[in-house]
């Protein structure tokens, strides 16, 4: 078959809704942009594991305690499906990894930022799990194949991470004044970085558009975040607490809310190394990779040792 | 001793050994050796903690002075947190964790073996549920002693160590008092005494396999039922009890 | 550079008595018995399975997209291999 011929064939499957499966034709240019999403979104899932993890050991009570480490667990279990997803167009899981440590791949930005408080593992459920929510849904419906069942599947998952957090801030709303104020705090820093969770707006986004035409992504990245706010914004109510935005309020007319400035500047400067905890994380990272390369040795050669036993044998 | 008060202390060794390993294994979770792992040992650490709290709960029964399992778990200090010593040990590299987690898993699982034969019910009932979980534990750190004692060079000389070094650690598992007395007179829990030497045999079975030799039997640490710890305990409750304490009396 | 990852298996998990196993996803692993208890730890982790098959992954063999057309279209017009195709009078009950 043509190239010609297989193009469209591939396009007439995303124009009819059909998934794309891994070991179909694909333009380089859709394994290149499924890819980077996947492994983007995989490096998110684990690198987000770390300003959480902050608070296991100091997590208040047994219930938090299981709780925070149940959901962090699901996590690594969530970047683990994302990774496998991304083995499927031919590439390795420590190829990708080593591109995160090379600094060649991204992750989320969000995850760049402090955990400081107990109410900001609070935060970070409600807004950070909640505002990765709206995306995820909507990748349900992504056109690779194996991306959208892992969506599914970590769909199904997070079902509780945002409750989780949601929980942690209606205990401390309901607590004493400085529990409130501890509450109050980690929304207001946390407000604006989980805006920018979905990127620069569509005109600014380098593969937004692309990445429309292929099914891969559903939705804008606009019309994502305003999701996310006019649902976010009844929560916050009643919780009590005042979400860190003086121009955010009802437009009528249009049937959603209208609300401030992104700071883009901010952003950008994270996504580049500047943030909080760009060092750390990555650090982390590496020093878990480098610190299992024996353990993970071992049980290779192990498997290699005792399967040339086995053929011994049974010669 | 009277029956209660031997019991109150049983419970709460348990639920210490439960808590604090738990605790520490939770120290792993985003820095594991492989991603497949992480989310294993994580799920050794829901475990013990879950076991934990069915166990505070019940000690706070016991003693009937209405504590619940967090005031328990996370205001006590130090002396009166009884978790054997091998339990508060640091994390270490992934081949400490495997060799005190191996010891840990292969005493515990004799230890709840028996005690599913309690002749309180619902100690008989937490055991019963809890060593589903426990065997499991074991499987997998057995699988990891052999993987590291019989993969390369380099992990067969750590984990040799690792075992060496913790080994005058596991002594403390088996001293038993007065509490320990109660016990056993009245069919709640085994003797340890009689527990040791099976212990023994199964781990110089385990190592053997694994190409490691089993640690001489030298001077062993002890005092953990009397809440004379190692100087890491400290520092394992100034991370647990920092909420609790900075922010007394809260529902969080 | 030397490459050291453990080789990738595919997960089944059956999700209870009687029914078949499912792919359930993928997952690294040095051997079997590691796999297999990495599925446990991985993929049954909200009680989703009563047992567990792993295969390592290069040992599957699947079709191709270019034969599928020729592999499957043919079988779409056998309209005789289904039981609507044919008549039986009401009269004779359920058949």
């Amino acid at each position: 078959m043509s190239e010609h011929e297989l193009q469209a064939i591939f396009d007439r499957k995303i124009e009819n809704e059909v998934k794309i499966e891994p070991k179909d034709w694909m333009p380089d240019a859709y394994r290149k942009n499924v890819l980077r999403q996947m492994s983007q979104h995989a490096h998110s899932e684990i690198v987000g594991m770390l300003p959480e993890g902050n608070w296991i050991t100091r997590a208040p009570s047994l219930r938090r305690k299981v709780a925070l480490l149940a959901k962090i667990q699901d996590e690594a279990g969530h970047g683990l499906y994302l990774y496998s997803a991304a083995e499927t167009l031919g590439t390795d899981r420590e190829r990708i990894v080593l591109d995160l440590l090379e600094g060649k791949a991204k992750y989320s930005s969000i995850f760049n930022y402090p955990a400081l408080t107990w109410a900001d593992i609070g935060a970070v459920g409600w807004l950070v799990d909640g505002a990765a929510i709206v995306n995820q849904i909507m990748l349900q419906k992504t056109s690779y194949g194996p991306y959208s069942r892992a969506m599914i599947r970590i769909c199904k998952e997070e079902s509780f991470h945002q409750r989780q957090g949601y929980e942690i801030l209606l205990t401390l709303c309901r607590g004493t004044e400085e529990q409130k104020a501890m509450a109050q705090d980690a929304l207001n820093r946390f407000w604006w970085p989980s805006l920018m969770m979905f990127g620069p707006s569509d005109k600014d986004s380098p593969h937004s558009a692309q990445s429309m035409a292929w099914k891969v992504k559903r939705m804008g990245n606009d019309e994502l975040r305003q999701k996310f706010i006019d649902q976010t914004v009844k929560q916050a109510d009643f919780l009590g607490l005042t979400l860190p935005d003086p121009d955010l309020k009802w437009n009528e007319e249009k049937g959603q809310y209208d609300w401030g400035q992104i700071d883009w500047e901010e952003f950008y400067n994270v996504i580049k190394g500047n943030g909080p905890c760009n060092k750390e994380r990555l650090a982390a990272r590496q020093k878990a990779y480098d610190n299992g390369a024996w353990v993970r040795d071992a049980a290779t050669a192990y498997a290699k040792k005792r399967a040339e036993r086995k053929n011994k044998e049974a010669a | 001793m009277e029956k209660k008060q031997a019991l109150f202390n049983y419970l709460l060794r348990l639920a210490d050994n439960s808590a604090i390993l738990g605790h520490k294994l939770s120290e792993w979770c985003g820095h594991g050796p492989e991603l497949e792992e992480d989310i294993a040992i994580i799920n050794t650490a829901l475990d013990l903690l879950g076991h934990s709290r069915s166990l505070y709960t019940y000690a706070g029964e016991v003693e009937g002075k209405g504590k619940t399992e967090d005031d328990l778990a996370f205001l006590r200090i130090e002396r009166e947190y009884k978790n054997a010593l091998i339990t508060e040990l640091p994390n270490g590299h992934y081949g400490d964790t495997i060799a005190r987690q191996y010891l840990f898993d292969q005493f515990n699982y004799l230890l709840f073996i028996e005690l599913e034969k309690s002749s309180d019910e619902t100690v008989a009932a937490i055991a019963a549920k809890a060593i589903k979980e426990i065997r499991y534990h074991l499987r997998r750190s057995i699988e990891w002693t052999l993987r590291l004692g019989d993969g390369t060079e380099e992990s067969h000389a750590k984990i040799q160590e690792a075992f060496d070094d913790v080994w005058a650690y596991t002594g403390d598992l088996f001293v038993q008092d007065d509490s320990d007395l109660v016990i056993i007179a009245e069919g709640i829990g085994p003797d340890l005494k009689a527990i040791q030497p099976i212990w023994r045999e199964k781990v110089k079975a385990t190592l053997a396999e694994a190409t490691l030799l089993i640690p001489e039997d030298g001077w062993m640490h002890s005092g953990s039922k009397q809440g004379r710890h190692t100087e890491h305990m400290g520092h394992i409750l100034s991370e647990l009890q920092y909420m609790q304490r900075t922010y007394p009396g809260c529902e969080w | 550079m030397e490459r050291k990852d453990w080789p990738l298996w595919e997960v089944f998990v059956r999700s209870k008595a009687g029914l078949s196993h499912k792919h359930s996803g993928s997952l690294h692993a040095p051997d079997a018995e590691m796999a297999i208890s990495n599925a446990r730890d991985v993929y049954t982790r909200r009680s989703e399975g009563v047992s567990i098959w792993v295969v390592e992954s290069k040992h599957i063999h699947s079709t191709l997209e270019t034969d599928s057309e020729s592999m499957f279209d043919p079988n779409e017009d056998k309209i005789y291999r289904h039981p609507t195709f044919y008549d039986i009078p009401d009269e004779v009950g359920h058949m």
